[in-house]
């Protein structure tokens, strides 16, 4: 059993974990009549690994959302480093440290590897029009700058050998690959990952894990993930939120999670009489 | 052979990132440009500046400004034609306005002048994609002519309806009007081609560039990673609307000297252009050349060909024209959907090996 303070824990491998990077109180979002989050509290912690797991249709994707700032709730609060969060535009949300991969690969087809992980620093790119048109003085250089960054992000997964083949002759896992590394190019404190390893074999599953855990350990990300497959959630995950039908059932280590009648009586049913 | 990458070391990402990494292609591409201002403006004549070379720069001036728009933003456009007209009328209110002014800085305001008109119908844009846009673009056609043929004042009064380009001159040579010589109008076009490509190439290597394409092939992802939509597909409109208003300017002030803004820059135009985008190559600066190459040469081809070489009659050879070319631009989409630039890469990446098959 871990032990837990306001400023952390120890994990049972040992990491330390921090304080509250983003809290959520009583979170409730609605579409018209459809209730997808009914009343969700949790927290996300400095450096910890935490997973949203649960049947399908039990409003994982939409917490996701409103964690990246993408869907503003009816009902609740959203803190994040320290301060409550302000409905914003989806394009100002990576402006504050929140990354993201998709469900479905959103990559930008038409255009290189390379290129692709560049947009991910779009938002440290400030040079003026006329610099960019002349391409002289800082448009140059801050490519350049961006380009010695994001050769790091290709290095640490490996796809040197790929950076300038354009995104839509990839195979599917090599493509998930690419989407996570144009997330780390932005430097996010907080890095959101939809089902990342979706569709992929048992190896890119564990080349993925490995990244995964690689990222927190090395640049110290706080990661948040759904994700279905539960032996890669339980191995990699430090805590676990459960939902259900929108509301949340569990909330713990995983073995706490493992061992929580509501979860498992969400997963395999159970019978209504 | 020579087309290698191996041995060609790159050891900075200044070198990795420029325009023609492999050295025949560098090389290649000096040797068009010297050719292009060093030896062209010398042995050029009449036929060649008005039937080929002086169109062709002008088309491609537009062409690759559709392209920065549709071929990199991903935003359809249908009122090429009227921006050009835009470009045409400003220059013209603008010569004869202030008429000790260069014609150069001129063309330059006409294009700055199209790029605002450009970016208030690019509003639309915000709100509706595709089909819906190209609708949009279209009302912009039509209205920005009914718009030049209504006002008399965009011509002046003048009883024809028509404006007409008076000379204007630069370091002594005419440059505009009937006096202007075939070398000096090849090489206002070739100068301003010149740069447009640069700096269209520049845009869209950059961080500009990037949001633009980003929001091409998929917007949702491109806001989440921090693009605005807005300024985006705003400043695509305007960069756009910059280039076609140049294109514009100098089709009239000095290709065609007069016109006649619905028969000058009509839905034909607008179709023409676009047809050179997508015969050329979408996303891709040579593409725009290539395109325009394409449509500005081969009826002039046709025509000799089939004029001068098999001596039938014009009125049948202008109809045999068209046929033909329709044809080939239809079987050019059916073998080639992505134009001719993609058809240029895939040669180039055959090169690499060649004669090697592996």
């Amino acid at each position: 059993m871990n032990s837990m303070t306001s400023d952390g824990y120890i994990t049972a491998d040992g990491r330390q974990i921090g304080g509250k990077l983003m809290e959520l109180k009583n979170i409730t979002l609605r579409f018209g009549g459809v209730v997808a989050i009914k009343d969700i509290s949790f927290d996300i912690r400095q450096g910890e690994i935490r997973a949203i797991i649960g049947p399908n249709g039990a409003g994982k994707s939409s917490m996701l959302n409103v964690v990246s700032g993408f869907y503003h709730p009816q009902d609740g609060e959203v803190w994040f480093k320290g301060s409550r969060r302000q409905p914003m535009k989806p394009h100002q949300v990576a402006g504050h440290g929140v990354a993201r991969t998709f469900q479905n690969i959103a990559l930008f087809d038409g255009m290189s590897v390379l290129d692709n992980i560049m947009t991910g620093r779009l938002n440290k790119m400030k040079a003026g029009f006329l610099s960019q048109a002349i391409w002289w003085g800082k448009a140059e250089r801050e490519e350049n700058e961006n380009r010695a960054v994001v050769e790091q992000i290709i290095d640490f997964l490996e796809i040197q050998n790929i950076r300038k083949t354009p995104v839509g002759r990839l195979p599917y896992g090599l493509k998930k690959r690419v989407e996570l590394a144009r997330a780390l190019a932005a430097e996010p404190q907080l890095l959101l990952l939809d089902e990342p390893m979706a569709g992929m074999n048992v190896e890119e599953k564990e080349d993925m894990s490995r990244f995964i855990l690689d990222v927190n350990d090395e640049f110290g990300t706080t990661i948040c993930l759904i994700e279905h497959d539960m032996g890669v959630v339980m191995d990699l995950s430090d805590r676990v939120v459960v939902m259900d039908y929108g509301r949340k059932i569990g909330d713990g280590t995983p073995d706490e999670v493992r061992n929580n009648q509501q979860v498992i009586d969400a997963y395999l049913g159970v019978a209504h009489d | 052979m020579l087309y290698r990458e191996a041995g060609d070391f790159k050891t900075s990402y200044r070198d990795d990132s420029q325009t023609f990494p492999i050295k025949l292609e560098r090389w290649g591409y000096y040797a068009v440009v010297a050719v292009a201002f060093g030896i062209v403006p010398f042995v050029i004549n009449d036929y060649w500046a008005s039937a080929v070379l002086v169109p062709f720069l002008i088309y491609a001036i537009a062409a690759i400004g559709l392209n920065v728009l549709t071929g990199y933003a991903g935003q359809v456009s249908l009122g090429t034609g009227g921006f050009m007209a835009v470009g045409a009328y400003a220059v013209y209110k603008l010569m004869t306005a202030f008429p000790d002014v260069s014609l150069l800085i001129h063309v330059v305001l006409a294009g700055a002048i199209t790029a605002v008109v450009g970016v208030l119908f690019g509003l639309p844009s915000l709100r509706i994609k595709g089909f819906y846009l190209a609708v949009a673009t279209l009302a912009a056609q039509f209205f920005l002519v009914w718009l030049f043929n209504k006002v008399p004042w965009f011509y002046n009064y003048s009883a024809s309806g028509q404006i007409t380009a008076p000379t204007r001159t630069f370091m002594e040579q005419a440059i505009s009007g009937p006096a202007a010589s075939a070398s000096a109008k090849y090489l206002v076009c070739l100068v301003f081609a010149f740069l447009v490509a640069w700096m269209a190439r520049n845009l869209t290597r950059g961080s500009i560039g990037r949001r633009w394409m980003a929001i091409r092939d998929m917007d949702i992802a491109a806001e989440i990673i921090g693009v605005n939509p807005l300024t985006a597909k705003l400043s695509a409109f305007a960069v756009s609307s910059f280039f076609i208003g140049i294109a514009g300017a100098l089709l009239f002030s000095v290709y065609l000297g007069a016109a006649e803004v619905g028969e000058a820059f009509g839905i034909n135009k607008s179709f023409l252009v676009l047809f050179m985008i997508i015969i050329g190559g979408l996303g891709s600066i040579f593409g725009s050349f290539a395109g325009a190459a394409f449509l500005v040469l081969l009826p002039v081809l046709l025509k000799n060909l089939l004029v001068g070489n098999l001596g039938w009659p014009t009125d049948l050879a202008a109809h045999i024209e068209l046929m033909i070319v329709g044809a080939l631009i239809v079987t050019f989409l059916i073998v080639e959907p992505h134009g001719l630039a993609r058809l240029w890469s895939l040669t180039k990446e055959k090169l690499r090996l060649w004669p090697f098959p592996h």
